[in-house]
């Protein structure tokens, strides 16, 4: 009988998805960097690790497609809140076939399947910022307000949400996350902060900032385990050092770094390779 | 006599006798008493009006007045959703915000997913029908509860299935529960109103507690908190919120929407100055009787404040009221385990839960702790002038009466007695819960009897008087304007302070825009019916005790919410008050309380202002002190003056206990002291200074207000500014009567300007613009205020009387300041303007 937004952050199940070959030279980027996909496909091997053997999820692995070079980046193909998922409609056009897996493997997951069917709406995942309180959605080159309104269909019911412009990085999340509950990471740039800005304006409720010195940094992974306390994934020291003393001042979280250099060289942040599920076995 | 039918939140009838003349707030508190309930602010009563729109029932308005020719039914609704129903201090209380969120979530009008759809209604069935009990709830036990708008067998399932787990729970627990799951769904208290944004796109407003929220669809794309929101305000179907620039904005905006019609635009004005005002702010605004003009809507909520609400009902002190739930019949039971009232269920008829809800063992507080334990209304009465204070005092006296006398009795006297008794208590009761939000004077109407600017203003005013005669009646379609000016008798009182010499100079604009007649709108009838005669725009002049011009015949209306600081102040700073003694108390008769002491609204507006335009700002605006210090004293009353402009409440809509003895006595006092001044002022300008034309141009400009429409997206994207000029052709005359006597101020050597602001103030039929600026000039410091007043009626103004009382408040205001130039500028409206 937990009440509504209790148990933020706790997670049962992660849907995942293997890296392509075709990720190095096709999958989609806003910066012309190579990739080196040995140690991308390394790095999300290690990623898959930490949540199912460190944190002890239930991990469900879908195969890459290869004709889905973005396919990786799970996150963008369904938003899951409480019982109910969100199957998107991506921004980019190469990627709406990702969300086909995606919703197969939901809905074997009994969840309750809400697809965005409209040929208007766009949405990725890693525009949808929920914070247990509510959610926020960036209206970037990939989602759209129609998208976002979509969404507050499915969603509004019990939480607020609320738009926020995406100026300038791919998606909402690639400069912000939740870093613990009422606890927003950011990033230092002046976009991030804008925005920043503009959800506490939006918001009833308070929100704690976690600033640090790298956008990228600020999209980290937090997890209420019932074993574990509070979990946060976040960059490694070799990536960005100086966010990472940032995220080692929370002295309350088990803090696991996760390398995520190279799926970033495509625009990858850490939550954009999986969906996260709390899928309670009681009632 | 008239049979009132309310619907309660539990679906049953209530019937009760009213008066014809009878106000909101008689009908509310038979309703209050019936249920037994003492937190009753959070409360209202709705009736349909004739677009069978719901409205809520003035509490001190005549009830015929509001229903016209309505039937007299009524339903009993949640009016403030307090945020956390945990503060709350009855079970009772509780229990029918319960019932109101289940008709919310029912009706759909509080949406929830699924899920919480389902623990929703798993606690209602704990606190209906306790425990789940196998033998006894069968399957379609639920089918009689609508837990949702469209409920399914499998969520009847899901909720069965929930209530098993709450075994052990009572109902007041169970309700508990409920309200802290529902108040965070996120539409929980957001009262919605359609609208448009600037391009035309259907958008929601929601007002709730927290500030003024912004949908399309079902998404929030804007919000603003009552600190961000600086002005809002009507006028037809437009309603606009002024916004507080941010940290990097310098100027602020002014965001409009487009409601379906005048009444739904006036509508959302009145709720989201009631939510300002009950959540935000410690006390009501109060009535103030120096104002400028009285015109527009005086429109402003008269009730308890959540703040004064929940100090009140921290003196509750009786054990948990018996209340019947709907369904089971059961007794309730406190949170705390309180013992329960052993009524059995058979025989809690409707007459046993009556006599239960007289239960005397009401006790507000013992008579030792008194003092101490109202605080807050001591302070009040204490601080208030002597003449103010008595009605509440007298009720806090004879309560105490009673109350000893209760005690002292003993419980072996006759029944009858006892129900005499009874009725005496609830009486005092309700003398009691309603005495508390008694409005207090503002601080500096405390003032203003006790400090030396009164004696002052007195000399002022003496010698600088506007030539009110050469308004004649029917000069009516001319403007015209006049002008006086003079040194005033303040110079003295300015000397007292730090500067060496102040001059201080007043320009009162008084600007008429009179339109053809309009179609009278249906609240006209009820203009006729108040107390004054006057044609609705002429109240604008009428004095202020007789100011009733009819909120509902409004056409726009503004209200500036206070200052964040002031209220978080206000709220802060409570308790403090509350702990002074009696002897502190006189102290701060001469002290301006912090509290309720309005800042000034120091708004850097875009708006350019004919005011004198002295080089270089040096200051941008000094925060005014609370203390009497080297300020000139009528810095004070500029700001304050202004704001209560802006705050005023007619003594009509004055709660009735104490307004009649407090808004009409303030009234009457004030008439008694200035009244007779002015008229000697205004005889004596005829012989004095005849005024003579200077100039008579003015283009035929409709004055209108300049709006920044930003779209909703506010945040996101630059604003759209557009300027909002209706089409109306209009007759223009303007003529300036000017004194003869010109003094250096304007011209000459620029001064340093030390302060500028401009405040706007609209209501429905005026606007009034303020523009203050103070310049030092070699060694002189000059306080030039300039008003202008728009006026727009749509009947006949009495111009004179309009001029006269405008010039006679501005003087009042700012006291130890002189006239020196009126303008009148009159437009007739040619077309009419519609609605």
């Amino acid at each position: 009988m937990a009440g509504l937004m209790a148990g933020f952050g706790n997670f049962t199940h992660a849907v995942v998805r293997a890296v392509p070959t075709s990720l190095a030279k096709e999958a989609l980027r806003t910066n012309k960097l190579d990739v080196d996909l040995l140690k991308a496909q390394r790095e999300h091997e290690l990623y898959v690790e930490v949540l199912k053997h460190k944190l002890g999820l239930e991990v469900i692995e879908l195969p890459a497609d290869e004709s889905m070079p973005d396919c990786v980046f799970v996150e963008d193909a369904a938003v899951v809140c409480g019982d109910t998922a969100l199957i998107t409609r991506p921004g980019a056009e190469s990627r709406r076939k990702e969300t086909e897996a995606m919703k197969k493997v939901l809905s074997d997951l009994n969840l309750n399947i809400v697809e965005m069917t409209d040929e208007s709406a766009t949405l990725d995942g890693g525009d949808v910022l929920f914070t247990g309180r509510e959610f926020f959605v960036g209206l970037s080159k990939r989602t759209n307000q129609r998208g976002a309104e979509i969404l507050a269909d499915v969603f509004l019911q019990d939480y607020a949400v609320s738009t926020v412009p995406v100026t300038d990085g791919l998606h909402l999340k690639s400069f912000c996350s939740m870093a613990g509950p009422g606890l927003i990471a950011i990033g230092s740039s002046e976009h991030a902060q804008k925005a920043l800005k503009i959800m506490q304006q939006m918001s009833d409720h308070r929100y704690d900032k976690l600033t640090v010195p790298d956008d990228i940094a600020a999209n980290c992974i937090y997890m209420n385990l019932p074993s574990k306390g509070h979990v946060l994934l976040h960059c490694t020291p070799e990536e960005f050092p100086e966010s990472v003393k940032v995220f080692e001042k929370l002295k309350d979280h088990m803090l696991i770094p996760v390398s995520n250099m190279e799926k970033a060289k495509v625009d990858g942040a850490l939550t954009c390779c999986s969906v996260l599920i709390n899928k309670k076995t009681d009632v | 006599m008239v049979l009132c039918q309310v619907t309660m939140l539990d679906g049953s009838q209530f019937t009760c006798e009213a008066e014809k003349r009878a106000k909101g707030q008689y009908l509310f508190f038979k309703v209050c008493e019936q249920l037994n309930l003492l937190e009753k602010d959070y409360f209202g009563l709705c009736f349909k009006d004739n677009a069978d729109q719901k409205c809520w029932l003035d509490p001190l308005k005549e009830i015929k007045r509001q229903i016209r020719n309505g039937p007299w039914n009524f339903s009993f609704n949640v009016k403030f959703y307090p945020p956390d129903p945990s503060q709350l201090t009855e079970d009772i209380t509780r229990y029918l915000l319960c019932l109101q969120l289940r008709q919310d979530i029912a009706s759909g009008r509080l949406p929830c997913s699924f899920v919480t759809h389902a623990l929703l209604g798993s606690y209602t069935l704990q606190a209906e029908l306790g425990d789940h009990d196998p033998d006894e709830h069968r399957t379609d036990y639920t089918s009689d509860f609508q837990f949702a708008p469209n409920q399914t067998r499998e969520m009847e399932e899901k909720v069965v299935e929930l209530h098993k787990s709450h075994r052990g729970m009572t109902p007041a627990q169970a309700d508990s529960q409920f309200l802290e799951n529902a108040k965070k769904l996120s539409m929980f208290g957001v009262d919605l109103h359609h609208a448009k944004d600037s391009e035309g796109v259907d958008i929601m407003l929601g007002v709730c507690a927290n500030g003024l929220l912004i949908y399309k669809d079902r998404l929030r794309i804007n919000r603003f908190a009552w600190p961000k929101i600086l002005k809002i305000s009507y006028k037809r179907s437009n309603f606009y919120i002024k916004i507080r620039p941010g940290e990097t904005e310098q100027f602020e905006s002014t965001v409009g929407f487009k409601l379906p019609n005048h009444r739904a635009a006036k509508k959302l004005w009145k709720v989201c100055v009631e939510h300002h005002t009950f959540f935000r702010l410690m006390t009501p605004e109060q009535p103030t009787k120096a104002k400028f003009l009285t015109l527009g809507s005086k429109f402003r909520y008269s009730g308890r404040t959540q703040a004064q609400t929940r100090q009140a009902s921290s003196l509750i002190d009786r054990p948990a009221p018996y209340f019947q739930r709907t369904s089971s019949k059961r007794i309730s039971r406190s949170l705390d385990g309180a013992p329960v009232i052993s009524v059995t269920s058979d025989g809690s008829g409707p007459l046993g839960e009556k006599e239960n809800g007289r239960d005397p063992a009401l006790e507000l507080s013992s008579d030792s702790k008194d003092e101490d334990e109202m605080p807050g209304d001591g302070a009040a009465a204490a601080t208030t002038a002597a003449t103010l204070d008595s009605a509440e005092e007298d009720a806090e006296e004879s309560e105490a009466i009673l109350r000893k006398g209760f005690n002292a009795q003993d419980l072996d006297k006759t029944q009858d007695d006892v129900l005499k008794h009874q009725a005496s208590i609830s009486e005092l009761k309700r003398s009691f819960m309603e005495a508390t939000p008694e409005p207090r004077p503002s601080q500096w109407d405390k003032r203003l009897t006790a400090s030396p600017v009164t004696s002052l203003r007195l000399q002022a005013q003496g010698k600088s008087p506007p030539r009110m005669e050469t308004f004649l009646p029917e000069s009516k379609d001319v403007a015209k304007s006049a002008d006086n000016k003079q040194k005033s008798e303040a110079v003295a009182v300015a000397t007292t302070a730090t500067q060496p010499v102040v001059e201080i100079e007043e320009t009162v604009i008084v600007e008429e825009v009179r339109k053809t007649p309009k179609p009278a709108t249906s609240a006209i009838p009820e203009v006729h019916a108040a107390p004054t005669t006057e044609p609705q725009a002429a109240a604008v002049a009428a004095k202020e005790a007789s100011a009733s011009s009819d909120s509902e015949s409004e056409e726009e209306a503004e209200y500036h919410p206070q200052i964040t600081s002031v209220s978080v102040e206000q709220i802060k700073e409570e308790p403090e008050e509350e702990e002074q003694e009696e002897a502190e108390l006189n102290k701060q008769q001469h002290q301006p309380e912090p509290s309720p002491l309005p800042q000034p609204i120091a708004e850097t507006d875009p708006e350019p202002e004919p005011a004198p335009a002295p080089s270089q700002p040096v200051i941008e605006d000094g925060t005014p002190d609370t203390k009497e210090d080297a300020q000139p004293p009528m810095e004070v009353v500029e700001d304050d003056g202004i704001v209560e402009e802006e705050m005023m409440v007619t003594p009509e809509e004055a709660p009735n206990g104490y307004s009649a003895a407090e808004g009409q006595g303030l009234g009457s006092l004030e008439e008694e002291d200035q009244e007779p001044r002015v008229n000697g002022d205004a005889l004596h300008v005829d012989t004095d200074h005849l005024p003579q034309v200077i100039c008579c141009s003015e283009p035929p400009v409709v004055k209108t207000e300049m709006v920044t429409i930003s779209d909703t997206f506010a945040a996101q994207k630059t604003e759209i500014a557009t300027k909002e000029v209706p089409i109306v052709h209009t007759e223009t005359k303007t003529i300036t009567y000017e004194a003869a006597q010109l003094d250096g101020s304007g011209d000459g050597e620029p001064g340093v300007l030390m302060t500028a602001q401009t405040i706007t103030s609209e209501s429905l039929c005026t606007t009034t613009t303020t523009h203050i600026t103070k310049t030092l000039k070699g060694g002189l410091s000059e306080t030039r205020i300039e008003k202008r007043i728009v006026i727009t009626g749509d009947s006949d103004i009495d111009h004179d009387q309009a001029l006269a009382q405008a010039i006679k408040e501005a003087k009042e205001q700012h006291p130890d300041m002189s006239v020196t130039r009126v303008v009148v500028h009159k437009e007739t409206e040619l077309a009419e303007d519609e609605d």
